[in-house]
């Protein structure tokens, strides 16, 4: 799988960060033999772009004070942006993994990482600035977005998201003709990317032209 | 701050959505001269929203610019009066628009009529069950007006937004393939029906021989080009999913953007102002008559818009929220249940079944555009309600909406939130699977209502708009049962496994529900327990007309947008052939 051009060329995340996200991400979505998991399919840099936006900063959010916990119900109501709880919550987990185990996250054993990850969703680590469960839920939650967003976001590279699950990406126009066959529609995906790449072609209205598969899932 | 004092015009209508596009359209077909203003920003679809740009679910489900920018006005939110409210800080159970063409611009096209048992809900329930049929704290009410007086403007609005279907009920007579517990319809629906999907039809197949009556569910997303009331073309829709909180690159789903908006460009007596933020309505000496609106324009100015009829066409929560920073009608006090103003705030219940198949495979991502396969046999008053313990009902359908991959990958109970077993599920079950889908009513009670919070503020200092409210026992009571027939149905599908979702105790304002706030400003016979009458006009200032979703007095199973621009259609109706000929208390 092709790397980035520049590999360091993170906008907001520090080498060291990012060596915690590739990490973290890999546990939540693995490498098996179903295909890459989500460090190679570059979360971390989509979530390094996803913290470089308006949205790493909550830009379109109420950020106006009084800050009250209030009850689960009432939703988000940390005073953090996206930017602070990746910052903060990546260093205050590595404290607590460095006196747990004497090592940071990313050098921990596969299981215990599952285990750190697992007790951060619980909400069972106390961290010192935030709970862990909304450091865990924001990771994932940007976990599954950088794994099934459109590659033009920086993950889900090579499409590896959607070859998994059999989505086509952007739609043919086909489908209309399609939609009370039986038949399974399999094909190549095509994201936005590929379009702007002039990697796949369009149909005049804009739609994807798909390649169709067979059920081994190679090209027909 | 000084104010800038605009030019008079005949009508001024607050916001551009279903109801503001269409009010705009019909008052200036009347001959008057007509300003439209919009919160949001002006829209070129035919730039904005092209494909392939269009099918991208990260930008338009999860961070999109078309849905309320928070960071200048949000609601506040707690579930009882004993808590305080917390502002919501991030978008999640509903999405309200915020551009020219309103929270229309991103809706899904269900397009169901309500049924005429729904706008005399209190008096036919009490009618055939008691008045102890209702929980105690139970407001609902009924509209003022029935469905036969609303008929033809149901019928207007379909011809407007090209719905397809296939009636039930031909002006009296049954007919075969539709929903034979609709009202009455005086004539076809425009448009044919959606094709039915392989998953359709497995429904379509158990709820028959559960002795139910299946029909493809009405859609605003054209099944063949067409040219609509307005004289304006909508295409064929394509059925490539990416539609629901998308804006749609074809111009095949009905709404202001394509449906009405194009029309209104080409008249001269109308002007659209977008950016600008009605902040009041001013009334005169008397509080008795408005004298137009106040508003911020784009350059942060403040401005006076002197009209002589003043129509509010925005959201629920900001049709309420004016009348309340305008001092308007009485705001509604729980405690003593007097007061109109916030009264009747309620929403949509729901549910889903999910059944997942080891031998069938379907295409999930074909679809949208309200593509759907319903039965309305547990809805209204079909089946006998004696001894089951609450009012109301769903209708239930399997749509194909295009499931799209970051949100629409459910996998079987038991399985892990994450890790290789989580992602061999999503992988066996993407294909697999899909939803029966339950769209619930909501009553309105005392305890659920819309007022000004004490404490926070929007970027103008305003007050924001505080909801208090919570799930009620007899919704809970409604959806299991309804769950119970709907999981009878995925049994008889033969599914490998079937899971339902677990029906809440209270309610949260985090994950997404609908965009189905309704009340507020709610319409009635009375004025001691509606702010506007069957007119939709108010009844203290009686040049206000406030049209929209606020005017539920509770919310009917079917989805409100077909209603809500039912009610444009017909508010209008009756400022050009009553109100206008005798300005004046139309009731």
């Amino acid at each position: 799988m092709a790397e980035p051009a520049v590999p360091n060329a993170y906008g907001y995340l520090t080498p060291q960060e990012v060596r915690f996200l590739d990490a973290a991400v890999e546990r939540l979505i693995p490498t098996d033999e179903l295909g890459p998991g989500a460090k190679a399919a570059g979360v971390s840099c989509y979530i390094d772009r996803q913290l470089c936006s308006m949205w790493g900063t909550h830009g379109r959010n109420y950020r106006c004070g009084p800050w009250l916990d209030g009850t689960p119900e009432q939703g988000f109501q940390s005073r953090f942006t996206p930017q602070e709880i990746y910052r903060i919550g990546i260093h205050e987990i590595n404290a607590y993994c460095r006196a747990k185990h004497d090592r940071y996250f990313e050098f921990l054993s596969g299981s215990e990482q599952d285990d750190v990850l697992r007790a951060l969703e619980a909400d069972q680590v106390a961290l010192p600035s935030l709970s862990s469960k909304l450091f865990f839920d924001l990771l994932w939650r940007n976990t599954e977005e950088g794994y099934f967003a459109d590659p033009m976001y920086g993950g889900n590279r090579d499409k590896v998201g959607w070859k998994l699950i059999g989505f086509p990406g952007v739609a043919s126009g086909a489908y209309r003709d399609h939609i009370d066959n039986p038949q399974p529609y399999r094909v190549e995906p095509v994201s936005i990317l590929d379009i702007e790449l002039r990697q796949a072609q369009t149909d005049a209205q804009g739609f994807a032209k798909h390649v169709m598969l067979n059920k081994g899932g190679s090209k027909v | 701050m000084t104010t800038t004092r605009m030019k008079p015009v005949d009508a001024v209508i607050v916001g551009s959505g279903v109801v503001g596009s269409i009010m705009s359209m019909e008052l200036a077909n009347a001959g008057l001269k007509v300003l439209c203003l919009e919160r949001g920003r002006m829209s070129d679809p035919q730039h904005d929203f092209v494909m392939p740009y269009v099918h991208d679910e990260l930008r338009f489900d999860r961070h999109s610019d078309i849905f309320q920018n928070l960071s200048r006005e949000t609601i506040t939110f707690r579930n009882n009066a004993s808590e305080t409210a917390l502002p919501m800080r991030e978008l999640g159970s509903f999405k309200p628009g915020e551009i020219v063409g309103g929270t229309a611009a991103h809706w899904g096209c269900n397009a169901r009529r309500f049924l005429p048992h729904d706008f005399e809900f209190r008096s036919r329930v009490s009618e055939r069950y008691g008045r102890n049929a209702f929980p105690e704290d139970c407001t609902s009410q009924d509209w003022g007006v029935s469905y036969d007086e609303l008929e033809p403007y149901y019928d207007q609005f379909e011809h407007i937004y090209g719905v397809g279907g296939k009636a039930g009920n031909l002006n009296g007579v049954i007919q075969p393939g539709g929903n034979p517990h609709e009202g009455a319809r005086s004539r076809e629906y425009p448009n044919p029906p959606t094709r039915r999907t392989p998953q359709g039809e497995i429904f379509a197949k158990a709820a028959s021989e559960l002795g139910y009556t299946p029909f493809q569910g009405p859609a605003a997303a054209m099944t063949q080009d067409y040219d609509n009331l307005y004289k304006l073309r909508l295409g064929q829709c394509q059925r490539g999913g990416f539609c629901s909180s998308h804006a749609c690159s074809q111009g095949a789903k009905a709404n202001p953007l394509t449906a009405v908006l194009p029309a209104l460009y080409r008249k001269d007596n109308v002007e659209i102002r977008p950016l600008c933020n009605v902040i009041k309505v001013n009334t005169d000496s008397t509080g008795k008559q408005a004298t137009g609106v106040t508003y911020i324009d784009a350059r942060g100015r403040q401005v006076e818009q002197p009209a002589d009829l003043v129509v509010l066409a925005t959201y629920c929560f900001n049709n309420t929220r004016l009348l309340l920073l305008s001092g308007i009608g009485t705001p509604y006090d729980p405690l003593t249940a007097r007061g109109v103003v916030g009264r009747n705030y309620s929403y949509q219940s729901g549910g889903r079944v999910h059944v997942f198949f080891d031998d069938r495979e379907f295409n999930p991502f074909i679809g949208g555009g309200m593509v759907n396969t319903s039965i309305d046999d547990l809805n209204g008053d079909v089946i006998d309600r004696s001894g089951l313990g609450f009012v109301g009902g769903a209708y239930v359908a399997v749509a194909s909406s295009g499931a799209t991959p970051i949100k629409s990958k459910p996998v079987p109970e038991g399985t892990p939130r994450w890790g290789g077993e989580w992602k061999k599920a999503v992988a066996h079950n993407y294909r697999r699977t899909f939803a029966i889908g339950i769209h619930g009513s909501c009553q309105s009670y005392r305890q659920n209502y819309l007022d000004l919070d004490p404490t926070y503020r929007d970027a103008n200092g305003l007050p924001l708009l505080r909801m208090t409210f919570d799930w009620h026992k007899n919704e809970q009571k409604m959806l299991a049962w309804v769950y119970q027939r709907c999981i009878e149905i995925a049994r008889a599908m033969k599914p490998a496994k079937h899971a339902a979702h677990h029906i809440p105790t209270k309610y949260s304002i985090i994950p997404y529900q609908s965009t189905h706030n309704m009340g507020g400003a709610v319409m009635g016979a009375d004025p001691a327990t509606s702010v506007v009458n069957k007119y939709l006009q108010s009844w203290d200032v009686s040049n206000l007309f406030v049209v929209g979703g606020s005017a539920f007095p509770h919310n009917a199973a079917q989805g409100p947008t077909e209603t809500i621009g039912m009610l444009a259609c017909w508010a209008a109706d009756g400022i050009k052939d009553v109100y206008l000929k005798h300005p004046g208390p139309m009731v």
